[in-house]
């Protein structure tokens, strides 16, 4: 790509990844939440993926420590259903709003745990986006020697 | 109780997304911790048969909330999925090491379970919808797992059907709530049953019959089959032809046509129709087969046909309002066969994947005299074959006596005689299996076939005593009554008293 | 009207997965169909001049915990908006599977035409 392209992108990038990050953290106000930012967030990876080609990517984010923290995005949004087995008697009761926490309405720290379980579906959702579109990257530089790692796709893993 | 009813989904959920984490010299441990997971599951499954419950999640009531409900119907179908999975993976702990990707056909594998679970658990519509998602998009990764063309032709197949399917499935969920206003079973039946059927309902329900025929390939549907259950992993077939397109395709099918929509007579004979040419069309397309596994997977089709005639059957009698203790022996017969045909084909794929890895192929005509190298596949073998052909002592027999009994007291003299024929034919089909697989000359290249150890035999034996074992469940009174009758009397009831609310 | 509109572009989708030869175009027939009943499920909760169903701070009183009546009335149905989600959600999950098979397809047989690619017989 240009040098335009690579210099504009590598600025808008930073502003991206901080728009998704909103969105999550205020997905319990506004509309939006852990699966649109979780696009937005890997979205800024694929502008990079874009412009300067996708070794540069996998060398920033290699596709190991992607599907790391796709595993534990998942496993954190399981963690607090089964937080909220211990602590509230039932899976995904909303143990902090009733027992610790208040929180006030329209507050951004409010609603228990739901930021939490937003925060842990943006990274799910954010990890494996980015996962699937380098798998698909991969097929086009390497279209005669296939990886693994398509058939095992981290994107179908569940709902978010 | 209550707490064990969301474990069925969170245990295998949670141990899908940490074993593939575990590589290198973690894999025995993911292993290890794979099937403590089905072993789990399949105890959790046996302690719950005979009790009922709901469970809402976070504890929303429920028009609000998700809610998880459990009753005889679900706990027969829980340990169907607990009994079968359990062996698959029991096998795939030898049988996987072809190949490379261990922990992650791991995952997949209990991600389809907690798919299959939450099917079976699930008490609202739209719920049911995502977790046959989950369960579906998991086999068709599964499918294409080992990547060469035929899998992945196999994969593409079965995954623009399904696709296709799940539309359908999708349409008739709105459809449903733009007619009722409600996604929750109880509610949506107890709401029909005041207004009546409509015409959105009425194309809900045609949408419903089509899209989980698919998914359970009943004769109209079924191009999909014969290509992806062979071309899947050995385990893998057992699990899809064991037990998915029973828990994605005829349980809920039974579940909507009974307590949702209600038993009507047309229904019912759509629900004759799609079984009896299910059986028939599939056997007489499986007995030309040359490939041991995509005979079995027509075999497949054929015997599901049985378990739709016997619930079509059940509904026929309970909308003309003859006698219930008539629909509920065929409907018995139907479920009981349900659990049959999953114990029994899954010991199928297993031994023809015994049979396959000892060989390297799945040809029938070039095999020959494995008796000799595999004794004691052969005779884990024997025993499904006369099971699935319905031979006295094994539990096939009496799943298909009880429907034949059934048919000649509703009146059915036809319907009785194809569900004899078809058995015959079924038997011959696998004498031939027998006598091209195991007996005759063993073919030169064949002469150092080992016969395969340790927890591949494991399996097939375990499945195998069940395939004896499991006749005392309708023989023993006892057993008959805390196992499959509560099943079958959530349809009888459901379908016999159109004005009570559903008990969920 | 609108529904019907909906039904259409759901029977076009099938009419696109069934009769084309392309895998592709195969997998696209499949969204289309898919996005045919996200659109039917929206316009089932819409109100006539409805509002998004977002509460405002202004529509709260804190005090008695009451929310404003006008936005009650108001509002769309929030139930189908959850359900799209959802499902746009699954769908994305089995198309990034589907586009995946279909590379490895085309890597292996060279062709995207499935009258070519034929090892299973019936």
């Amino acid at each position: 790509m240009t040098v335009i392209v690579k210099t504009v992108s590598s600025w808008v990038k930073v502003l991206i990844f901080l728009f998704g990050i909103y969105i999550i953290l205020s997905g319990h106000l506004t509309p939006g939440g852990g699966f649109a930012g979780g696009v937005i967030l890997a979205s800024s990876y694929v502008l990079l993926m874009l412009a300067f080609g996708r070794s540069f990517v996998a060398s920033n984010l290699p596709g190991s420590l992607a599907s790391r923290l796709d595993c534990l995005g998942a496993f954190l949004f399981a963690l607090i259903a089964i937080l909220g087995l211990v602590c509230g008697g039932t899976f995904f009761v909303n143990f902090l709003y009733q027992e610790y926490f208040p929180g006030e309405p329209f507050a951004l720290v409010s609603a228990g745990t739901i930021p939490l379980s937003n925060m842990a579906i943006g990274i799910k959702v954010g990890a494996s986006l980015f996962l699937v579109i380098l798998t698909l990257a991969a097929f086009r530089a390497e279209s005669q020697q296939p990886t693994e790692q398509d058939l095992a796709d981290p994107g179908v893993r569940g709902k978010e | 109780m209550n707490a064990p009813l969301p474990m069925f989904v969170a245990i295998p959920l949670v141990a899908a997304f940490v074993l593939p984490v575990l590589k290198g010299g973690l894999k025995p441990v993911a292993t290890l911790l794979a099937n403590l997971v089905t072993l789990t599951l399949l105890a959790l499954a046996v302690m719950s048969v005979g009790k009922t419950g709901t469970y809402a999640m976070g504890n929303w009531t429920i028009p609000l909330g998700i809610n998880l409900v459990l009753d005889g119907l679900s706990s027969l179908l829980l340990l169907a999925i607990g009994v079968i999975s359990a062996a698959a993976m029991l096998f795939s702990v030898r049988y996987m090491e072809q190949y490379t990707a261990k922990p992650k056909y791991f995952s997949l594998f209990l991600l389809m379970v907690a798919g299959m679970n939450g099917v079976v658990l699930s008490g609202d519509i739209f719920n049911l919808y995502v977790f046959l998602e989950i369960a579906s998009i998991a086999s068709y990764a599964l499918v294409g797992f080992g990547g060469e063309h035929e899998e992945l032709e196999a994969s593409f197949k079965y995954m623009v059907l399904g696709s296709v399917a799940s539309a359908l499935v999708l349409f008739g969920v709105a459809l449903v709530y733009a007619n009722t206003g409600s996604l929750n079973m109880a509610q949506i039946s107890a709401t029909i049953r005041q207004i009546g059927m409509n015409i959105g309902l009425a194309f809900a329900l045609s949408l419903f019959v089509a899209g989980f025929g698919l998914k359970a390939a009943l004769v109209p549907f079924h191009a999909w089959l014969p290509d992806a259950h062979p071309s899947a992993p050995a385990p893998i077939s057992a699990m899809l032809s064991g037990v998915l397109i029973k828990a994605l395709g005829v349980y809920v099918l039974a579940r909507l046509i009974f307590t949702v929509f209600g038993v009507s007579v047309p229904v019912a004979w759509v629900l004759i129709a799609l079984g009896v040419s299910s059986m028939v069309i599939g056997v007489f397309l499986a007995v030309g087969q040359w490939d041991f596994k995509r005979l079995l997977a027509y075999h497949s089709i054929s015997q599901m046909g049985y378990v739709v005639l016997g619930v079509g059957l059940g509904a026929l009698i309970l909308a003309r309002e003859g006698d219930p203790l008539w629909a509920s022996l065929a409907i018995l017969g139907g479920l009981f066969h349900l659990l049959n045909h999953a114990v029994f084909k899954s010991l199928l794929f297993l031994a023809s994947g015994s049979v396959e890895m000892a060989t390297g192929t799945r040809q029938l005509k070039k095999m020959g005299g494995l008796v000799e190298r595999m004794p004691y596949t052969r005779a884990t073998c024997a025993i499904a074959s006369a099971s699935i052909a319905g031979v006295p002592p094994f539990n096939g027999f009496w799943s298909k006596l009880i429907l034949v009994l059934a048919a000649v007291q509703a009146g059915f003299y036809l319907l009785a005689a194809v569900t004899v024929i078809v058995s015959l034919v079924t038997l011959l089909s696998f004498l031939k299996v027998q006598r091209y697989v195991f007996l005759g000359q063993l073919p030169e290249d064949l002469e150092r076939t080992q016969e395969n150890g340790g927890f591949m035999l494991g399996a097939m034996a375990f499945l195998a005593v069940l395939c004896l074992a499991m006749s005392l469940l309708v023989l023993l009174p006892g057993l008959r009554e805390t196992v499959l009758q509560p099943a079958v009397d959530v349809l009888v009831q459901a379908g016999t008293a159109p004005a009570a609310v559903v008990a969920h | 009207m609108a529904y019907a509109l909906c039904f259409l572009l759901f029977m076009i989708g099938l009419y696109c997965a069934v009769v084309k030869k392309n895998m592709v175009k195969i997998v696209l027939g499949i969204v289309i169909m898919e996005y045919a009943v996200n659109l039917f499920l929206i316009m089932l909760g819409y109100v006539k001049g409805g509002v998004a169903p977002i509460i405002e701070r202004s529509q709260y009183d804190g005090a008695t915990k009451a929310i404003a009546s006008e936005f009650l009335n108001a509002s769309v149905d929030p139930l189908p908006q959850a359900l799209v989600l959802t499902s746009i959600v699954i769908s994305l999950g089995s198309l990034a599977l589907m586009i995946s098979i279909c590379i490895r397809t085309y890597a292996k047989y060279g062709t995207f035409d499935i009258t070519e690619i034929r090892r299973l017989r019936g």
